[in-house]
C-alpha cells in the first residue's frame, strides 16, 4: 500500500468512500514510523495502542455514517499540547515525567473531529531554538538529508511529515517555529492569526507571541486542521470569538486581480543566492496568472530579531518561573533548603539554551533595565505593527522568503546563539504584529527544499490558503517526497 | 554591553537557576553578546510611541462570572508532584 503518498485530504476521502478502514491507515503509518524514525527521532513518544483505539472507534463512527473529512486520519502533536494520560514533555529534562492530567484545546478538537493520535513529536526545549538541536531527547534529522537540522522548533512535526511517518501534525509558532521548519522540510506551515486557535493547555513560551498550527503536505489539508482546531475558547482569554470560515470551501479562489506585495527588507545580503532565486521565481509566477506585484519596503522589520530576542525571553522568564520543582516537573535530590531545591531543580531541569533565554529576560526585566530593553523593545514592536498595517492598506498580502537558507548542517552553528537567532529574520515579524502566515515549497536550493513565505493581515487565513492553493495546483513541488521515504 | 561573572551570578540567583562554574564563562560571553545585539534598538525613535504588549488591538481581556467552574481534581494533578503528603506539597523546612 502507499497510503503514505496521499495527503491527509485524500486520506479522509478513501476513508469516507471505504476504500480501506482507519485501523489499516494507522497500521501502515505505525510501521512506517518504526522503521524510520529510529534514524530521524521524530517522535518523543509513540502512542500505538491508543492510534490503534482511536482508529477503531473512527472506522465505527464511519460506518454509521457520522464521519467528517478528518475521521480516522492520523495527526502526530508537538510535544508541547498536553495529552491527558501520556507523557508532555516539551522537549524538556524539566518535564520527562510530566504525564498530563487533561488534553490542550487543540488535542480536544482534533479529537473529536476524529483524528487518530500517532503519537508525540519532539521538538526544541520548550519551543526554543531554530534547529531541533536544543530538545532534552536529542536532535531530529532533516529526512532530505539527515547529516542536516529539519529547522524548529516544531521540528520533529516536520520531519515526521517530510518522510509521510505521519500525514499531518501540529506545530506551534512563536518566531517562525512552524514556518521555518516548513520551509526546510519542503512542507506547508501555516502559522494562524493570534488568538485564532487557543491555546489552552499548550505549555507557554512567549505568551503574546505563541499560537498552534499545522505542518501538512498541502494547503488542502492545512485548511481542514486549522477549520477543526480554530475558534474560540472560553479557557484561553486571548482567544477571539469570531466565527471560523470553512477554509476548505474558500480554497478555490482564483489569485487573479491578487495585489501582492514584496518585503525589499527580505532579499538583502544574508538571503542565499538560490533560495532567493527559487522565491523571487514563485512571485514572477503569481504575476503571470494576474496577480499584481509591487516592491514594498517596512523600514523598521530588520529590528524583528532583536525585538523579539528582548520581549520573547522576557515573557519566557515570566512562565517558566512555574517550573519550581514543587508541584510538577523535575526536583534534584536532597535540596538542602528551598532556595537549593529552585535553583538546583532549576539548573538541573532546564538545557543550556532555555537557561541563556530566562537569565537573557531576568535582565531586561529587571531594576534599572526594563525602560532601556523591554519598553523600549515594546515601542520597536509597535513601529514594526505599523510598518505591516501600512503595506496591508496597500496590498492583499506580502511575500518574501521563509528562511534565509536551505536545510543547514547539525552542529553547524549551535556555538553561536545569534547566528541561529538570524535564521528567524524573515518570521519573527509576523509573530510581533500577530499575523498569519504560510510557508509553501517553491523550489530546491543544493537539492534541499525552500520556502515561500505569504504574510497577510490579522485573520485572513482564507486568502492565504486559497494563495497556496492555487500555487499548489499550478506546481508540484509539495508533492515531493525525500529520497528512501516515497 | 559586557556583563561580568558577577553580573550574571546575580541574574542567575534572581532567576532561581544554579549555574556551574563551566558554565558560567559560557553565560558571560553569550548574553553579553546578546546584549550588545539588542542594543540596535536604542536608535529606532520611538518618542511618541505607545508600547505594544500584544497583537490583538481592541481585544479586551474578558471578565468571567465569579463562579466555580472547576471539579476537585487534586489527586490527577498531583500524581506529578515530586513529594505529596495528605494533599499537601512538601518542600524542605522554611521555618525553624
Amino acid at each position: 500500500m502507499n497510503l503514505h503518498r496521499e495527503t491527509a485530504a485524500e486520506i479522509g476521502r478513501g476513508l469516507a468512500a471505504r476504500r480501506y478502514s482507519s485501523v489499516e491507515v494507522t497500521r501502515h503509518f505505525l510501521a512506517r514510523i518504526e522503521r524510520a524514525n529510529p534514524a530521524l527521532n521524530a517522535f518523543v513518544t509513540v502512542t500505538a495502542e491508543r492510534a490503534l483505539a482511536d482508529a477503531k472507534r473512527a472506522d465505527a463512527r464511519l460506518a454509521r455514517g457520522e464521519g467528517g473529512p478528518l475521521t480516522g486520519v492520523p495527526v502526530a502533536h508537538k510535544d508541547i499540547f498536553c495529552t491527558t494520560g501520556i507523557l508532555t514533555s516539551c522537549g524538556s529534562r524539566m518535564l520527562a515525567n510530566f504525564v498530563a492530567p487533561y488534553d490542550a484545546t487543540v488535542v480536544e478538537r482534533l479529537d473529536a473531529a476524529g483524528m487518530v493520535l500517532l503519537g508525540k513529536t519532539n521538538m526544541d526545549e520548550f519551543a526554543m531554538g531554530s534547529s531541533n538541536e536544543t530538545s532534552f531527547y536529542g536532535p531530529v534529522k532533516n529526512p532530505w538529508d539527515t547529516a542536516c537540522v529539519p529547522g524548529g522548533s516544531s521540528g520533529g512535526s516536520a520531519a515526521a511529515v517530510a518522510s509521510r511517518i505521519a500525514p499531518v501534525a501540529t506545530g506551534t509558532d512563536t518566531g517562525g517555529s512552524i514556518r521555518q521548519p516548513g520551509a526546510l522540510t519542503g512542507l506547508t506551515g501555516f502559522k494562524p492569526t493570534y488568538g485564532r486557535v487557543s491555546r489552552y493547555g499548550m505549555i507557554a513560551f512567549a505568551s503574546s507571541l505563541d499560537q498552534a498550527g499545522v505542518l501538512a503536505q498541502s494547503a488542502e489539508d492545512a485548511a481542514l486542521v486549522l477549520g477543526a482546531m480554530a475558534g474560540h475558547d472560553a479557557r484561553d482569554s486571548t482567544s477571539v470569538a469570531a466565527p471560523v470560515p470553512d477554509y476548505a470551501a474558500g480554497l478555490g479562489k482564483p489569485v487573479k486581480g491578487l495585489k501582492i506585495g514584496i518585503i525589499r527588507e527580505f532579499f538583502g545580503a544574508g538571503l542565499e543566492a538560490e533560495t532567493g532565486a527559487a522565491v523571487r521565481a514563485a512571485i514572477e509566477a503569481f504575476r503571470g496568472e494576474g496577480a499584481t506585484v509591487e516592491e514594498l519596503s517596512l523600514p523598521n522589520l530588520p529590528l524583528s530579531v532583536p525585538t523579539y530576542y528582548v520581549v520573547a525571553p522576557a515573557e519566557c522568564s515570566s512562565n517558566l518561573s512555574r517550573f519550581d520543582g514543587v508541584r510538577f516537573g523535575h526536583r534534584c535530590k536532597d535540596p538542602r533548603d528551598l532556595l537549593d531545591l529552585y535553583r538546583r531543580s532549576r539548573g538541573e531541569g532546564f538545557g543550556a539554551e532555555v537557561k541563556r533565554r530566562i537569565m537573557t529576560g531576568t535582565y531586561v526585566l529587571s531594576a534599572g533595565y526594563y525602560d532601556a530593553y523591554y519598553l523600549k523593545a515594546q515601542k520597536v514592536r509597535s513601529l514594526i505593527n505599523d510598518d505591516f498595517r501600512r503595506a496591508f492598506a496597500k496590498v492583499d498580502v506580502l511575500m518574501g522568503p521563509t528562511a534565509p537558507t536551505p536545510a543547514f548542517a547539525i552542529g553547524a552553528k549551535t556555538d553561536d546563539p545569534i547566528l541561529m537567532y538570524l535564521n528567524d529574520i524573515y518570521t519573527i515579524g509576523a509573530n510581533l504584529a500577530g499575523l498569519p502566515a504560510v510557508s509553501v515549497p517553491c523550489g530546491l536550493a543544493g537539492g534541499l527544499p525552500v520556502g515561500l513565505q505569504v504574510i497577510g493581515p490579522h485573520f485572513a487565513e482564507e486568502r492565504l490558503l486559497a494563495v497556496a492553493h492555487a500555487w499548489q495546483r499550478a506546481t508540484d513541488w509539495h508533492r515531493r517526497m525525500p529520497e528512501g521515504y516515497a | 554591553m559586557t556583563l561580568t561573572r558577577r553580573d550574571v551570578e546575580n541574574i542567575a540567583h534572581l532567576a532561581r537557576l544554579e549555574i556551574t562554574e563551566a558554565e558560567l564563562p559560557v553565560y558571560v560571553g553569550s548574553l553579553s553578546a546578546i546584549l550588545a545585539f539588542v542594543e540596535q534598538l536604542s536608535a529606532a525613535p520611538t518618542a511618541d510611541v505607545v508600547p505594544m504588549a500584544h497583537p490583538l488591538e481592541g481585544q479586551n481581556q474578558p471578565l468571567r462570572d465569579d463562579c466555580v467552574t472547576e471539579s476537585d481534581r487534586h489527586e490527577a494533578y498531583q500524581a506529578n508532584a515530586p513529594a505529596v503528603e495528605a494533599a499537601l506539597y512538601l518542600v524542605p523546612k522554611v521555618i525553624e
